[in-house]
């Protein structure tokens, strides 16, 4: 058999996170009863106009600059005209002749070293809507709710050879739509879905081979099984004497297959034109510019200033900056406790594991910075101990507590007085003779042994710190 | 006052005896309501009649007593054509498509309507969804020319210019594609004003070219038209082609003195295949404007021969598009016992559409098609902006220009239904107006020896209704004047 490589180009749609959806008032809330967000514009009654959403150009200029595109100063909207029963106006506004950004790219990390991945161009458009069927009844239903909730479209380049290629830019698209707060990428709410364009070549050929295109894969899982499942179909229908056609595919994740839905033949003429009801947007300079300077400090950025700035590990500034959540806990809690490898410990060993033991993400169950920033400075100022720490790092977890105020409800607070250590230490002393004298005659080991005792008789509630040092005191007068 | 007198009343009149308490908005209601109910069998004038507008008006009686309302139409009744959504009121654009659709909002000139105080009486028939010249497409069977029964009333706004010629409407709204304004107030002996694009918003008006379409009044004369223009207009943020505009000088207009303007005749306007009827009485309106003083120049405007297939295209292409929404799926006419989507689609805008708009869809689709895109839309777009540079050109050396409103005064019921390019060729006068966007107005201006109604059109800049009102005007009195 040849050796053949895959090519692939991606588009990835990103709803975005304005308030209202693209061309009326209507709110963009995921969820919702069927129906419930939908207005005479976005259900496409007779009549009814679109107005812009200005938000949606401020979004999509700042993705645009984010991954490093051309911003198109002369904007207009193109009808998309196709009959389906989700697409209430019978055409979904977006952008062919003009789209807003061109010619960016993407820097991607993987284990073949570093790429850049062109990006052909991003798009504004509307979403549509969904259809519902009814197994019992045999009806099938339409929700308008995402009709008219903006999407980004952003188109790539043909610029990969592996699914692991696919994955780390996907992952860097949405880091970058999640930093700069212009969509939440939640794949699994079909706020981001990509389409995967693939062809496969033996490996020197310069020419493209014929592609294949799977649409709406849910999943960064399903999308590298996808790939891996289609390039392979691809290979064995070459090798086996057969020709790729031009297609749209199904992936199917469950039974793990790609199925053929039209061919190019049954390809729709989209008969695009400018949509006459949307007047041009032209972005000057000072829009541009002020744009610009609102961009929030990105990933790349971050992880570079926290490795030299604030001391943390490169391993580490990997893992928080790797999700902005995560980023915005770090940055609150560090600010609070004036410690930010402090912040970071505490993250990365403790507050990441009750993610896990949950099996929740960060972006799922959102959590107050400025509590772990107290937790940390009671700790560093030896108002409680770490063990305490970590108890009340859970309770704010599970519910949100106060930690001062859990902390005096629960009696968590440091015994720091030598005075009501001491007597603890010595009665721990009195009854473990024996360990007081094997250590004497030395076997330090069993210090550990009477801190633990003397913790203990102290219901853990001083530092095993000054502890230690009390009881090495004691001992050494003994 | 009788309802004999109110009927003859212009809306101005009426709306002034309203405040004067001579009459009340309910006794002018009620007026023309009898009225429609006695002569409309002969017209088909509406397609519905709001027998509760007696109850509304009685309520606005109540708002201009208390002083609530005081606009010169408070109380006034009006007619609306039937592709201008209104609340909880039937909006059928005259087709089987919306026989049954009854929107939940108002457009934006019927919200205007309503907030001054003016009391919807029906809604008017129309050629299906603003296709054609006749009004004899629609779904709920031809309008009828008050000038004569075998006549037709020009359209699309058939209706809307019909009511107000047989007096049962003070006054009227229309909407105007690429005539549907002007050429039935030619043909029905009335005024119709189209107004520049994006004077008056298009929200909640059931799109056709929405390049193109333009909502306007329909009245008796031509200061009920230029105060309607007053109600309706003014930038709307539901629209995003309407524009900030000046309300009308309603002082200015009836001064206005033409003395010193200057006219454009294009020369095409008045070449060969024009009635000979139709340019003499469009010459002899000319002549008395120059008596007053205007200063008139023929100039040619070679560019016109491109005015029909390019205003073809664009209207067709935008059509298409626009009357996709109708599926059968949301609203509107649905077949019954359909076994899967496609014949759901098919069978819905088969039996849902007449002939004509499926004829426009078609080209519509054709010329948008890939591999005709090029060929014919963006020809169509190269075209409108040469059109547009010609009449930018005429408006640097004129303050308007006259012509005839149509080649003909009304056709004879049946004529162009057999003859869809003959009809479409009837439009050569208008579509250049839509296509440029600018201002235009019908003004009555005598009859051809059938005894049937001619208009003079009058062109204006971009947003400068005032000069061509006060012409407008201007001819009205001057007219008068040369009959006594």
């Amino acid at each position: 058999m040849r050796d053949y490589e895959m090519v692939i180009g991606l588009e990835v749609h990103c709803e975005l996170s304005t308030e209202s959806k693209i061309f009326c008032g209507c709110s963009t809330k995921f969820g919702g009863a069927p129906n419930t967000h939908v207005c005479e514009v976005c259900s496409g009654m007779p009549g009814t106009l679109p107005t812009l959403n200005k938000k949606v150009v401020e979004f999509a200029v700042k993705a645009g600059l984010a991954l490093n595109c051309d911003i198109t100063r002369n904007n207009k909207f193109d009808r998309k005209n196709y009959f389906y029963p989700d697409l209430p106006k019978a055409y979904q506004i977006s952008q062919l002749y003009c789209p807003i950004c061109r010619n960016g790219h993407v820097d991607i990390k993987t284990s073949q070293g570093e790429k850049s991945i062109g990006i052909h161009e991003i798009h504004m458009e509307e979403d549509a809507g969904k259809l519902v069927h009814d197994e019992v009844t045999g009806m099938t239903k339409v929700d308008f709710n995402r009709c008219g909730v903006p999407l980004l479209e952003i188109v790539s380049e043909p610029d990969f050879r592996s699914s692991e290629e696919v994955i780390a830019y996907l992952t860097k698209i949405r880091d970058t739509m999640q930093y700069l707060g212009v969509s939440d990428c939640k794949m699994q709410e079909g706020s981001m879905r990509a389409d995967v364009n693939l062809s496969v070549r033996p490996r020197g050929q310069a020419e493209f081979g014929t592609r294949t295109e799977m649409k709406n894969i849910a999943s960064f899982k399903a999308i590298e099984r996808a790939i891996e499942y289609e390039c392979e179909r691809q290979i064995d229908l070459i090798e086996g004497g057969g020709e790729v056609v031009q297609e749209t595919r199904r992936w199917d994740d469950e039974k793990e297959y790609t199925y053929a839905m039209r061919s190019k033949e049954d390809a729709q003429d989209y008969k695009y034109f400018p949509d006459p009801d949307l007047m041009p947007i032209v972005i000057s300079e000072e829009y541009l510019e002020s744009v610009k300077a609102s961009l929030p400090e990105l990933a790349d950025a971050k992880r570079e200033r926290y490795v030299s700035e604030l001391g943390l590990t490169e391993y580490d500034a990997d893992i928080i900056t790797g999700n902005v959540t995560v980023v915005k806990v770090f940055e609150t809690a560090g600010a609070k406790c004036g410690n930010y490898k402090d912040a970071a410990n505490w993250i990365l060993t403790d507050l990441l594991k009750l993610y896990k033991d949950e099996g929740v993400t960060p972006e799922d169950k959102e959590f107050d910075g400025d509590k772990l920033g107290t937790i940390i400075k009671m700790v560093n100022d030896g108002k409680i101990n770490r063990k305490s720490g970590k108890k009340i790092l859970t309770a704010v977890f599970e519910e949100d507590v106060d930690p001062e105020e859990y902390a005096d409800r629960n009696g968590l607070a440091q015994v720091s007085d030598a005075s009501a250590i001491e007597p603890a230490i010595r009665k721990v002393i009195s009854e473990n003779t024996k360990a007081v004298d094997e250590y004497k005659v030395g076997n330090t080991k069993n210090i550990q042994f009477l801190i633990g005792q003397s913790m203990r008789e102290l219901r853990g509630k001083a530092d095993p710190k000054t502890v230690k040092d009390i009881l090495e005191k004691l001992l050494s007068e003994l | 006052m009788d309802s004999e007198q109110i009927i003859k009343l212009s809306a101005l009149e009426l709306g002034k005896a309203i405040r004067n308490k001579e009459t009340t908005s309910e006794e002018a209601t009620k007026a023309y309501l009898d009225a429609i109910k006695e002569n409309d069998g002969k017209y088909n004038s509406y397609i519905t009649v709001r027998e509760e507008a007696l109850a509304e008006a009685r309520i606005i009686d109540e708002k201009i007593a208390s002083g609530e309302l005081t606009g010169a139409f408070a109380g006034v009744p009006v007619a609306v054509k039937d592709n201008m959504c209104t609340e909880g009121v039937l909006t059928t654009c005259g087709s089987n498509m919306l026989h049954n659709f009854v929107p939940p909002y108002d457009a934006t000139a019927v919200r205007k309507l309503k907030e001054e105080g003016m009391v919807i009486i029906g809604k008017t028939n129309m050629d299906e969804f603003a296709m054609g010249s006749t009004t004899e497409t629609s779904f709920f069977g031809p309008t009828v020319n008050p000038w004569g029964e075998n006549r037709v009333p020009g359209g699309s706004s058939g209706g809307s210019a019909a009511c107000v010629a047989a007096k049962l409407a003070p006054i009227s709204l229309g909407s105007d594609t690429g005539g549907s304004i002007r050429q039935p107030a030619s043909f029905c002996g009335i005024t119709g004003l189209k107004p520049t694009y994006g004077k008056v918003s298009r929200y909640g008006l059931v799109a056709f070219g929405s390049s193109l379409d333009q909502i306007g009044p329909m009245g008796r004369d031509a200061l009920d038209v230029a105060y309607m223009l007053n109600v309706i207009s003014g930038e709307d943020p539901k629209d995003q082609s309407s524009a900030p505009t000046d309300k009308l000088d309603l002082e200015a207009v009836k001064n206005f003195d033409v003395s010193g303007k200057t006219i454009g005749l294009p020369e095409q306007y008045f070449a060969e295949g024009m009635d000979e009827d139709v340019r003499a009485r469009v010459m002899e309106a000319v002549k008395l404007l120059e008596q007053a003083g205007a200063k008139v120049e023929t100039f040619p405007m070679p560019i016109m021969d491109y005015a029909i297939p390019t205003y073809y295209i664009i209207c067709c292409a935008e059509a298409c598009s626009n009357l996709s929404r109708y599926d059968g799926i949301k609203y509107g006419y649905a077949p019954e016992d359909v076994d899967d989507l496609m014949e759901l689609y098919i069978r819905s805008r088969s039996e849902g559409f007449g002939m004509e708009v499926k004829r426009r869809i078609m080209l519509g689709n054709f010329v948008l098609s890939s591999g005709y895109y090029d060929a014919y839309y963006n020809k169509a777009l190269q075209a409108k902006a040469l059109i547009k540079k010609a009449f930018d050109e005429a408006f640097s050396k004129y303050d308007v220009v006259i012509g005839p409103v149509a080649p003909t005064a009304a056709l004879k019921a049946g004529e162009s239904l057999s003859d869809p390019l003959k009809m479409y060729l009837g439009d050569i006068c208008t579509v250049l107006i839509n296509i440029v966007g600018v201002p235009a107005i019908s003004v009555p201006c005598g009859f051809t020896s059938d005894n049937l109604p001619v208009g003079m059109q009058i062109i204006g800049k971009h947003f400068d209704e005032q000069t061509i009102m006060g012409f407008a005007y201007a001819y009205e009195r001057l007219s008068k004047e040369a009959k006594q």
